[in-house]
């Protein structure tokens, strides 16, 4: 299809002439007349990315900035300025709204730090367990990413109906077999809430934690673990030298994502508690906002929760970022 | 290498523990779908009372289950096939030029990742309706909207994931090609995604398990006759009764397809990863 292109031929023959220089020397460089292809083949991905992430977030920014209330959502370009009356009503800790918005940021960021610490340790733990052959191997590797396969609603739906008070399996073990209490508690609402999330959440994520690990410790060459064996290295001492440093490229792309995805949880919540009953003690910040906007239906105060939300995430990725790099060149 | 007693003692623990904590929830979900709703209503048990596969055939009327997985299977699918073609095109340019704008490109693409989803729930949907009343398109109640979406969501991690398998692959291969007569796409077709196949799939998986499963803009951007299977499976619970054996057996039933296709795939998902990912 291209050779019937123009200019294909006389580009076929310049590449014929230099290439056995550019082959042998130097990373081959496109010629000019190509130069406008990367653009074209970046287009529809761009006008994508435009229309659904660049474009809807300004437009967020902007209703931040006015009062669009449900007076105003059928016509919502005539909202009203407000300039940034609805981030210092964000931020006020001493009213209702601010100090909501505080408690719930407090909240998630004691589960995302539980949830992706935890969830990294028992996908580091899996990883290290599976990575010498044994009969078997192939059954457990399989099993454990059934979890990250499971569509997400299904996996939560079934830690649903086992948190239930008196028909789900959580209190038939905790109350009936291991007798640990009499009272059989309720795990979806009141504080036990935070605790039944986190457990839900981690279900869930550590197989990821697992897969990227599995695939990062596969190119560790296995003969590195044995010269450092003859030297008398234990298994922990390997873990710690040889296993942490050479998967850390890994680990940073891996804790970053998990941290986003965690922070930014909103289906967990959503399927676990249904779409009205969160529980205080797991109000979760994306969930927070979409009360915030959705139930009180006021979109300009949610708006400017987000962006804030995006803020922060934006410093400390940019902070996580800067620190990774700056010990990777140290090392 | 020998195996110290330690180290096959740490073993032993990890995978027992870790293969209850999995385990619990599949088997829960099994035996539950294969009660009767009487007692799935009572205590529970580890082992059921009786079998039936009734909520298996009773899933389907209580909840028009068939439309919704239709549904499921046609946005997920045009959202995959979409989504990977343009991440394709976009992680060959990314992979293989220098040009301008490229590095903005690539961070832009990675920082859509932290956007959280309720920043942009209400503005995408007063952008769809909008598009509604200029355009005459139906983005709102329609599967088109919810596929847009989709495919957008998955661009970022899929062109990532692309750009780093294509690097993988060495650059006089597609110099050869070119040498032989094909231009930059004949050498894209002939040779880089004959020999990308594994991280292809992989990313085609990861997408189509992306949207499968999500939740949110399902809620909002579809109604009635275009809801998905995230819906869907919520309206077994929201009438007066709870049929939990039915919604056991219908989450098994809609997650057989994504996890047999992954299960089937995953050495080739793993590949795809550590080319990818881990560099």
């Amino acid at each position: 299809m291209s050779t019937t292109v123009l200019p294909e031929s006389s580009r076929a023959a310049e590449l014929l002439t230099d290439s056995r220089t550019t082959l042998a020397n130097k990373p081959p460089k496109r010629r000019r007349p190509t130069q406008w292809l990367p653009y074209a083949l970046l287009a529809p991905a761009i006008v994508f990315e435009l229309l659904i992430h660049i474009v809807p977030m300004l437009v967020g920014i902007w209703i931040s900035l006015v009062q669009l209330t449900k007076y105003f959502i059928a016509n919502w370009s005539a909202a009203p300025w407000a300039g940034l009356h609805n981030y210092a009503v964000a931020v006020d800790v001493n009213q209702a709204i601010g100090k909501g918005l505080l408690n719930s940021f407090l909240i998630t960021i004691a589960f995302t730090i539980l949830v992706v610490g935890i969830s990294w340790t028992l996908g580091m733990a899996a990883a290290v367990a599976l990575q010498r052959p044994f009969a078997g191997r192939g059954l457990f590797r399989t099993l454990f990413l059934v979890p990250y396969a499971l569509p997400l609603y299904a996996g939560i739906i079934a830690w649903k109906f086992m948190f239930q008070r008196d028909t789900g399996a959580i209190n038939h073990i905790l109350v009936d077999q291991l007798h640990l209490t009499d009272n059989a508690p309720f795990w979806l609402i009141g504080n036990n809430a935070f605790g039944a999330i986190v457990v839900v959440a981690i279900w869930r994520l550590w197989p990821f934690a697992f897969l990227m690990l599995m695939a990062g410790l596969q190119s560790i060459p296995q003969d590195v673990y044995e010269a450092s064996s003859v030297d008398g290295a234990r298994p922990f001492r390997q873990w710690r030298s040889i296993t942490l440093p050479m998967v850390r490229s890994v680990n940073v792309t891996l804790v970053l994502v998990m941290f986003l995805w965690t922070f930014n949880d909103f289906n967990t919540p959503y399927v676990l508690f249904g779409s009205t009953a969160q529980p205080p003690a797991a109000d979760l910040i994306s969930f927070h906002i979409y009360n915030a906007s959705f139930i009180t239906w006021n979109f300009g105060s949610g708006a400017a929760m987000s962006v804030l939300l995006l803020l922060f995430l934006l410093v400390v990725t940019g902070g996580y970022l800067l620190f990774t790099n700056r010990r990777s060149q140290r090392a | 290498m020998r195996e110290t007693t330690a180290s096959k003692f740490f073993r032993v623990i990890v995978i027992v523990l870790l293969t209850v904590f999995t385990v619990i929830p599949l088997y829960v979900m099994i035996t539950s779908s294969l009660k009767s709703l009487g007692d799935v209503q009572g205590a529970f048990t580890w082992i059921p009372h009786h079998l039936t596969i009734e909520p298996f055939v009773q899933i389907w009327s209580t909840v028009p289950l068939a439309t919704y997985f239709l549904n499921s299977l046609v946005v997920c699918t045009i959202a995959t096939l979409f989504s990977l073609a343009i991440a394709i095109f976009a992680a060959y340019a990314v992979s293989r030029w220098k040009f301008r704008g490229r590095s903005t490109f690539t961070t832009a693409i990675l920082a859509t990742q932290m956007f959280p989803g309720v920043l942009f729930l209400l503005p995408l949907y007063l952008i769809f309706v909008n598009l509604d009343q200029l355009l005459g398109i139906q983005l709102v109640g329609t599967q088109l909207g919810l596929v847009i979406t989709y495919l957008t969501f998955v661009l970022p991690f899929s062109i990532w994931m692309l750009a780093g398998y294509f690097e993988s692959i060495p650059r006089e291969l597609d110099e050869a090609a070119m040498v032989d007569g094909s231009g930059p796409m004949g050498a894209l077709f002939r040779v880089i995604l004959p020999a990308a196949r594994p991280g292809i799939v992989a990313v085609a998986i990861y997408a189509f398990m992306t949207s499968w499963g999500e939740v949110l803009f399902a809620s909002v951007l579809t109604n009635g006759n275009s809801q998905t299977l995230a819906v869907g499976l919520q309206q077994y619970s929201t009438q007066t009764n709870v049929y939990w054996n039915q919604i056991m057996a219908a989450s098994l039933v809609v997650s057989i397809p994504v996890v047999v296709a992954f299960l089937i795939v995953q050495r080739q998902f793993v590949a795809g990863l550590t080319a990818g990912a881990v560099k």
